[in-house]
């Protein structure tokens, strides 16, 4: 079970890449997507069955998997826009980076205290890696609905520690969470087709009539 | 009773959604805090019991930010309703209905044992606030509200990996695994050493940036300044001390733990930069409103200095927070009447408020003094007690800074609030139908009355509560 659940962690890590290298949003919300159904599989397999586990690998897949990546869509087509433009980090550097940050998680994790039953588990690295992408997306690109991305990729991160948690996270706490999730993705994505209206643009570098003078 | 005093704002959430009518909506908002704030007295003298897995209880730090988040809201619902009279052609079902649900998770970070459950209430308070920032729908709003709304939720997300942290040290130090309050405070000391490290700078880092400790404050003077009066005050009051209350959980495990001495300097360093940075900016502001986020920044970083010396300086703390809510709730509220007014708020047009709105720029000045410190106000006695037990400790040099930084930034307000309130009002400005009335001047009027009492004298049980407060927190007289 756990060289399955660490094949998928791989999996993840790769589809941390395809997000940072595309300009692609719909491409990227579709990655996100994949990854969030991921990681809903993960604890039915790292965990032994129960109705408190179905319901949260249930819950997890509907909401990472279908409802988050159709409001972004519907955000995607309300603003018009299909492609991030000039980002202030490009796609190239944002690999290499991504590279380093995945290498330098596995080196940091190696040297991490774990508990004997998580030793030599992907869960950690993976983990690091996955949230620190998510920032170098939410840091590097212009448009709203990418940072938008970049947050989520950052979500995913900390759900993968969280995986390593489930006895602490009571089901009602879990749906709590993901239900906050969702009620922030729906808020960003009203916020962003206001953006549009607005500003007749999603580029959140024309954001900037509020500063010190 | 706990859970019913949670659903009932929600309850009034749902019926502001259906009623289709925009001026009876208003009065649903003072009509349900009116019945929040009797069962909140209810459950403050009443004890009650926790709840059978210890989730819910009501403890002396819930007790107090429950009270004051309660009055908060119900002089900001009874604004409320005169202030949307002026707003009549927008909708406020949103607005009606995004106040209730925040005052209902409000409500619930007060109550939370449970850290896990404390998140969520605390980030459906930010989530629900986004709307609310966002009532005038122009290009400004819209950006201060996607700047709080993207650092705020990444700041919360940084705080539930902190949480996660804390958790997995339990499990690495072989103890049952928990998120229960009580039973981490227990094994604070037993808690695995590096992980229970790292969750406490996630967590501060985290909630730091929901209560807008500097230099993690970038959202506020932005967010503060779009945001209508009563939303604003709602922030830099409710929110403010939530997000407090959150932090203060953690104080609570870090001062049971070995490593308390370490957080208490962490807290004291950034809550001196944050008055520092306040000092700075105060100054020569030309956006009054603007001016209260860093007003907001200054306080934030007392109450972070006061947690930073701990002992005696905690039960001023506490009392700060009380005293920072309230008097929040008087500085927004005029400022948003006197921004009505001269349909402005650059200090450029905005003058001689004393005449226009004799009110509300009384009010304004009399406020700017109570948050100065100045007595009689409830701030001065507060601010004194931290000063004096700093130097009572021997913190000479923290002790001194933090009475320089309180010098420079009265000055720098002074030199924002004085022209506003006094100066000689421009001849071409434009004429707006706002004066000063009873709806909109009675509910900071009385917000102003409880800051002067609290200078004067601190009720009995306020005192008993605070000092138990106070005690859980490691402190005590």
């Amino acid at each position: 079970m756990n060289a399955l659940s660490d094949q998928l962690l791989v999996l993840c890590l790769l589809l941390n890449f395809a997000v940072l290298g595309t300009s692609r949003l719909a491409f990227s919300v579709r990655a996100v997507a994949l990854q969030g159904v991921l990681l809903g599989v993960l604890p039915a397999l790292i965990h032994p069955f129960s109705w408190h586990l179905a319901l949260i690998v249930v819950g997890i897949i509907v909401a990472k998997g279908a409802l988050i990546p159709i409001l972004i869509m519907r955000a995607i087509r309300k603003a018009e826009i299909e492609r991030e433009f000039q980002p202030f980090i490009g796609y190239i550097p944002s690999l290499v980076l991504g590279a380093l940050f995945t290498s330098l998680a596995f080196i940091f994790a190696a040297r991490l205290p774990l508990a004997p039953e998580h030793e030599g588990l992907l869960f950690v690295p993976a983990s690091m890696a996955t949230l620190m992408c998510g920032f170098l997306i939410l840091m590097g690109r212009r448009k709203a609905i990418s940072q938008v991305i970049g947050y989520l990729l950052m979500e995913n991160g900390i759900f993968i520690f969280g995986l390593l948690l489930a006895d602490a996270m009571p089901v009602m706490v879990e749906a709590g969470m993901l239900l906050d999730l969702l009620v922030g993705i729906f808020v960003m994505g009203i916020v962003i087709n206001h953006i549009s209206r607005e500003f007749s643009s999603v580029d959140t570098s024309r954001l900037s009539a509020l500063r010190e003078e | 009773m706990m859970w019913a005093i949670v659903l009932l704002p929600l309850l009034g959430a749902l019926i502001a959604w259906l009623v289709p009518d925009n001026r009876k909506r208003t009065f649903l908002l003072p009509l349900f805090a009116a019945a929040h704030l009797a069962m909140t007295v209810l459950v403050l003298v009443r004890t009650e019991p926790p709840s059978p897995e210890g989730w819910i209880y009501l403890d002396a730090l819930g007790k107090l930010s429950l009270l004051s988040n309660s009055i908060l809201f119900l002089v900001c619902a009874t604004y409320a309703v005169g202030y949307l009279n002026y707003r009549r052609l927008r909708s406020n079902r949103v607005l009606c209905t995004a106040l209730l649900v925040c005052l209902s998770a409000m409500t619930l970070v007060t109550i939370s044992q449970h850290l896990g459950l404390l998140w969520i209430a605390l980030e459906a308070t930010t989530l629900t606030m986004a709307p609310l920032i966002y009532f005038n729908h122009n290009a400004r709003s819209i950006e201060a509200t996607w700047k709080y709304l993207l650092i705020c939720s990444v700041g919360i997300a940084i705080a539930l990996l902190g949480l996660f942290f804390l958790a997995y040290s339990t499990i690495v130090a072989q103890q049952e695994v928990t998120l229960l309050l009580g039973s981490l405070i227990e094994d604070a000391p037993r808690l695995h050493e590096g992980w229970r490290h790292a969750a406490f700078i996630f967590l501060l880092v985290g909630f730091g940036s929901k209560i807008g400790l500097a230099p993690l404050h970038t959202w506020k003077p932005d967010a503060y300044g779009e945001a209508p009066g009563l939303v604003g005050a709602l922030l830099a009051g409710g929110l403010v001390n939530c997000g407090l209350l959150s932090l203060l959980r953690v104080y609570q495990i870090a001062v049971a733990s070995t490593e308390g001495a370490l957080f208490q300097e962490v807290l004291l360093g950034m809550g001196l930069v944050s008055m520092a940075f306040a000092a700075v900016f105060m100054a020569k502001q030309s956006d009054f409103k603007r001016m209260l986020a860093y007003s907001s920044v200054e306080h934030v970083g007392i109450i972070a200095v006061a947690l930073g010396l701990g002992k005696a300086a905690l039960f001023g703390a506490l009392l700060h927070m009380v005293n920072n809510a309230l008097t929040k709730g008087v500085l927004f509220l005029s400022c948003g009447n006197i921004h009505r007014a001269y349909g402005s708020k650059s200090t450029q047009f905005v003058r001689g408020a004393l005449r226009r709105t004799p009110w509300s720029g009384a009010l304004l000045l009399a406020a700017f003094l109570a948050a100065t410190g100045s007595p009689p106000f409830g701030p001065f006695v507060s601010e004194f007690l931290i000063v004096n037990s700093a130097f009572v400790e021997g913190n000479y040099w923290s002790g001194g800074l933090f009475l320089l930084f309180l010098a420079l930034i009265f000055i720098g307000m002074a030199s924002t609030v004085l022209p506003v309130v006094m100066g000689k009002i421009p001849r071409d400005i434009d004429k707006t139908p706002y004066r000063d009335t009873v709806h909109t001047v009675l509910p900071p009027l009385f917000l102003m009355g409880l800051v002067l009492l609290l200078g004067l004298w601190i009720p009995m049980p306020l005192h008993t509560l605070l000092l138990e407060a106070a005690g859980q927190l490691g402190g005590g007289k």
